[in-house]
């Protein structure tokens, strides 16, 4: 029963992975059919360059920093809309929506909200008088602004899945426990730290852990709002290696830079998954 | 006493509703300030002065009219829908006996297929498309839908299969082994008894692998190059940004108007999506 989903896995994704990390050791480009075996050439030249280095950087910074805010801000709005009240529907609803909306065109919608001219924050804040119109921010086009906000972006999109699957481990949780804990006058901090909090840890890790990977290897937010821009400070390997294999035709340094990624989130995917199981046992 | 609790419980609910309208501002104002901007007269989204949240000049229907008449956007919406549907479908097809299997396979075995496929969502799609253009190319369907229907389930069916497992371990093996006796084969047992009362799990196959279709940008940017075949995430921003030219009101309808149904057929969902992800993903 299993056989039809492993051939498809195996030819759709194993042939091509491998042909990727053929790839990345012979000196392919997009215009001419030859390719010649170079070993480890291509990864040497790009270990070297200034340009790798700050996307290994600027891609582990993105990844950790979103996926921080994804859970502490997921936990706390899934905590929230545990409890029923009047238009619950219509709140979840909204809530919902960054999720739904194909992230091509939401970024564009954040690209409209933070452009250096006609930017809406910028104008709120000024109407309110914290800026003046000489030192509006350019959300997009400083260093580490454009950081902050392509993190931000990001955030906004994943933050509904991650409250869903938060919620879910949430209802979860037998209501006894939670009358047990009263009973034995928990406040709610501490209810929370030692008792929702970790019954719950197992799904939290499994959700940082695909959180992670997703932010590690999807360019779409990045590649929509700044195209690694400015001076390559949000350039992620992601955009890196599109930029780099596609966009300029050099498949195999390309393919290089895709292929180093992998043996990073095996790690981070073995640690994770090593600690939910450990989790789940106690 | 009675009356500090009482201020406490006002305070708590203060800070309680803040922090749910906190979110829900967060969440949703980019998609009320894409509606704003679609009715706008371009004139008047630039023009620095004017208070961008009201209509200064009168509101407009140019820019839909931009998007229905001259983008192929209906055709987009038509292509993403089916890719959509044949994706589900086929993930279906290939994740439901998958997880079936692993979640029974005991051993060894079992698990390091399940570990085998988990490991093919760590694989970035940035390494796997140069390949795999050659591969659309030789199987003749580039810049068709088709090449997309064959590599979308790449990222669809290790996630569902493993969702899945997680689904049936927590079905009880005694289920099956009933129908067994009262003479149905192992797959008869798996398609009258399994999957009907699997459908939570099912409905979270469906709207998960639907929603990464439709979000999906790369290979669909790459693979297709007829503006006839293009998916909405790749024709709108191809069609709309020209150069450093953004049509904002037609952009910004276009984003509204693929999203805001989407969802409110998926919150009538979410109850049982919630459902579904519990049972899956913690054992």
């Amino acid at each position: 029963m299993i056989a039809p989903a492993a051939i498809y896995i195996v030819l759709v994704v194993g042939v091509p992975f491998f042909l990727a990390l053929y790839y990345s050791l012979t000196d392919i480009t997009a215009g001419s059919r030859e390719l010649h075996f170079v070993g480890l050439k291509n990864f040497a030249a790009i270990i070297g360059t200034l340009k790798f280095q700050a996307a290994l950087w600027n891609t582990f910074v993105f990844a950790v920093g979103s996926q921080i805010l994804v859970i502490v801000l997921a936990t706390a709005l899934a905590l929230a809309l545990m409890k029923d009240f009047r238009g619950k529907w219509l709140i979840r609803l909204l809530i919902l929506l960054p999720w739904v909306a194909p992230m091509s065109l939401g970024s564009i919608g954040w690209l409209w909200i933070l452009d250096s001219i006609y930017s809406v924050i910028n104008w709120t804040l000024q109407a309110v008088g914290l800026i003046t119109p000489d030192n509006w921010p350019m959300y997009l086009g400083k260093p580490y602004l454009a950081m902050a906000s392509v993190i931000g972006v990001h955030v906004w999109r994943l933050l509904p899945l991650a409250t869903v699957i938060l919620l879910a481990g949430l209802t979860s949780i037998p209501k006894d426990i939670h009358d047990a804990a009263q009973v034995d006058g928990a406040g709610f901090w501490r209810e929370l730290f030692q008792i929702t909090l970790p019954l719950v840890r197992p799904i939290m890790l499994v959700a940082t852990l695909f959180g992670l990977i997703f932010a590690s290897t999807d360019m779409i937010v990045i590649f929509v709002l700044t195209r690694g821009g400015p001076y390559d400070t949000t350039q992620v390997l992601s955009t890196l290696a599109f930029f780099t294999g596609i966009q300029g035709g050099d498949l195999a340094e390309g393919a290089a830079i895709a292929v180093f990624l992998f043996p990073i989130l095996l790690a981070v995917a073995v640690v994770f998954l090593r600690i939910a199981r450990r989790s789940e046992v106690i | 006493m009675g009356r500090r609790s009482g201020i406490r419980r006002a305070a708590g609910h203060t800070a309680y509703a803040g922090i749910i309208g906190a979110f829900t501002l967060f969440t949703a104002f980019p998609f009320y300030w894409m509606l704003i901007t679609t009715f706008k007269r371009t004139g008047d989204l630039l023009k620095r002065g004017n208070n961008p949240f009201l209509y200064n000049e009168p509101p407009t229907l140019e820019n839909l009219r931009v998007l229905f008449q001259d983008t192929l956007y209906v055709r987009w919406l038509w292509n993403t829908a089916f890719v959509g549907v044949v994706v589900v479908a086929i993930t279906l097809v290939l994740a439901l006996p998958a997880g079936y299997a692993l979640a029974r396979l005991t051993g060894r075995w079992g698990e390091q297929l399940g570990i085998g496929i988990f490991l093919t969502y760590l694989v970035p799609p940035t390494l796997l498309f140069i390949p795999l253009s050659r591969l659309i190319a030789l199987l003749g369907v580039q810049d068709s839908l088709w090449s997309l229907v064959l590599v979308y389930p790449s990222f669809t069916v290790p996630f569902c299969t493993w969702l899945l497992m997680g689904f049936f371990k927590a079905i009880p093996p005694d289920i099956e082994e009933a129908a067994m006796i009262d003479g149905l084969s192992r797959l008869g047992a798996f398609a009258r008894v399994v999957i009907p009362i699997s459908m939570a799990g099912i409905l979270t196959v469906i709207i998960f692998s639907f929603t990464l279709v439709t979000q999906e940008f790369v290979y669909a940017l790459t693979f297709i190059t007829t503006v006839s075949h293009y998916t909405v995430s790749v024709g709108v921003p191809t069609f709309l940004v020209r150069g450093d030219v953004y049509f904002w009101g037609s952009l910004m309808a276009a984003c509204f108007i693929a999203s805001v149904p989407i969802a409110i057929v998926y919150n009538f969902f979410v109850d049982r999506f919630i459902a579904g992800f519990t049972v899956g993903a913690v054992r």
